[in-house]
């Protein structure tokens, strides 16, 4: 597949000193979900605003489309639909009109047609004729989304799409960017939300302080940095772990009625066979056996730490 | 789609126009009021007792100051909220991330305030006509002069809407600066009645060749020559849309 975006060297430093990107090079493939992770003031925001033009970048160099962001910008803006995380909304303005003005500022013909497919996808037809004002958040969202997409992007940024936004609203939200992906958008998301990197993304990066720690396939990531957690219910509760355990460190759960014990799927000896012989030896029963891989919130503390640490 | 982006000019265009249209009345009606006001107080009140200057009939000669003085802050201030309320509410993220130039953008904002400007300047002109009779030498050189001060003057508004980071700051100027210089520019009488050395002092205020410019379309003399009038227009022009240019090449308080 070719890449829709290339970056490549990206740096940003504000006149207080501080860096807010340190050197990042990304190449976005067409037609994926690429979830940016990191915490708060990590860059993500910064380095989306830089591709869509908000912000000017300090160094490097971002095409979009074939299409440089500072030579060409009416190229490669041309290409791009962004959805800002702050809600910024005319609330005085009708929502139809918003969307209409949206594509005319981005030089397409007028097309009442798509514009009420947009809206009609969105569930905001209904509500086309009401002022933005009157309209919920999730509502508002919408609205920013239907903007964004209202001159056919080939690339769609989402900045933290479900920021503030209750456990329904996140599920469609979900959904609708699983479908706006069969259109054959490219979509490149930021959250720190973990499960929606995980719901929906082909591939993940991880953003920490300026820099790019990672970007692998989602799978891949899980796989190579996956742990399984071993949750064995005990028949009788256990107020101490016995020493004859030490080798495994295994934890106890449930006011001693669980054992829990964290093995990498990916070492040669997972150490499960050996465990459980052991518990046999020592003649402690167990009803039940759970294994469970660990998210990619896990993986992401983890990785956040690391660098800490380093 | 790398040309000349008029879709962007256009949308822009018409979204301005529409938020006037949603104040229409007060955006309009005042303007009518407040003309009718000072044609009783300046032109029937005080009128009786000064007849005429420079041999024009004080209620006609005020006529041009009235009009200038509204199309001042009428230009100035539609022009800098236009550009101020998306930097507020952020909204401005979509013109920023949009296929659209630093010209293109002025062309619509400055376009749009200036409508609305002349919009306001006619009507004066016309309810003007309802108190005096109101001769007008040169109609074209109106027509064009009226065009020049909106522009010039929403171009300055759109510079103080960028450089605003506040209300406070939006207003301050309007109401510090041009309003002074707009009463002490000759608007309500002519600079020959002045003593020296306030006579030669008040040739400083730039003001006083705009409205003395604006009066000679109306009675074929002004305070000043009609050519340093237009001299001062172009200035003006110049200079505005040379700090508009600065600004938009550095991003000043546009982009970070």
């Amino acid at each position: 597949m070719a890449s829709i975006i290339t970056v490549s060297g990206l740096t940003k430093s504000y006149a207080s000193g501080f860096q807010a990107l340190k050197g990042v090079d990304l190449a976005i493939e067409e037609g994926e979900i690429f979830a940016l992770l990191g915490p708060n003031g990590a860059g993500k925001t910064t380095m989306i605003s830089i591709i869509c033009g908000n912000v000017r970048p300090t160094g490097g160099s971002v095409t979009v489309a074939g299409h440089d962001i500072i030579r060409d910008y009416r190229g490669s803006r041309s290409a791009i639909g962004l959805v800002p995380q702050e809600l910024h909304t005319d609330a005085f303005e009708q929502v139809i009109d918003t969307v209409t003005f949206s594509r005319g500022l981005f030089g397409k013909p007028r097309n009442d047609a798509y514009i009420e497919k947009i809206l009609r996808d969105l569930s905001l037809w209904d509500k086309r004729n009401n002022k933005i004002l009157e309209l919920s958040g999730g509502m508002k969202r919408r609205v920013m989304i239907a903007k964004a997409l209202s001159h056919e992007p080939r690339v769609l940024f989402l900045d933290e799409p479900t920021a503030g936004v209750d456990v329904e609203l996140r599920r469609d939200m979900w959904k609708l960017i699983g479908e706006l992906r069969q259109t054959g958008v490219t979509i490149i998301l930021t959250t720190h939300y973990i499960e929606e990197a995980e719901e929906m993304a082909d591939r993940v990066g991880v953003i920490n302080r300026g820099e790019l720690v990672l970007v692998e396939e989602k799978t891949a990531l899980m796989k190579k940095l996956g742990k399984k957690t071993l949750t064995i219910v005990l028949a009788e509760a256990m107020s101490a772990v016995p020493p004859d355990l030490d080798e495994w460190q295994v934890t106890l759960k449930a006011d001693g009625h669980e054992m829990e014990y964290v093995f990498d799927t990916q070492a040669e000896r997972t150490g499960v066979s050996s465990l459980l012989r052991r518990l046999g030896d020592l003649g402690i029963g167990y009803k039940d056996l759970n294994t469970q891989q660990s998210s990619l919130e896990d993986i992401f503390v983890s990785l956040v730490h690391r660098e800490k640490a380093a | 789609m790398n040309g000349f982006n008029a879709r962007a000019i256009w949308s822009i265009y018409k979204f301005e126009l529409h938020r006037f249209r949603r104040t229409w009345l007060t955006g309009l009606l005042v303007p009518v009021i407040t003309t009718s006001l000072y044609f009783v107080v300046f032109g029937g009140a005080i009128g009786s007792r000064m007849t005429q200057i420079d041999g024009i009939p004080y209620a006609a000669f005020i006529v041009p100051g009235l009009i200038m003085m509204s199309m001042f802050t009428e230009s100035i201030f539609n022009a800098s909220f236009g550009i101020y309320m998306p930097k507020f509410t952020g909204t401005i993220y979509e013109l920023l991330s949009a296929p659209v130039s630093a010209m293109e953008t002025i062309i619509a904002y400055v376009g749009a305030a200036a409508t609305k400007s002349l919009i306001v300047g006619t009507i004066i002109f016309l309810t003007a006509h309802l108190f005096v009779d109101l001769p007008v030498a040169h109609p074209l050189a109106m027509a064009v002069f009226m065009v020049l001060i909106a522009v010039s003057f929403c171009l300055f508004g759109f510079i103080l809407g960028i450089w605003a980071q506040s209300f406070e700051q939006l207003q301050v100027i309007p109401l510090l600066i041009i309003m002074p210089m707009t009463f002490l520019g000759g608007a309500f009488y002519s600079i020959h009645m002045l003593a020296e050395p306030w006579r030669t002092i008040t040739l400083f205020n730039p003001i006083v060749y705009l409205i003395s410019g604006f009066r000679w379309t109306f009675f074929g003399r002004g305070d000043v020559g009609i050519e340093f009038s237009l001299l001062f227009i172009a200035g003006m022009l110049a200079l505005c849309l040379a700090i508009i240019g600065w600004m938009f090449r550095t991003g000043y308080r546009l982009k970070k």
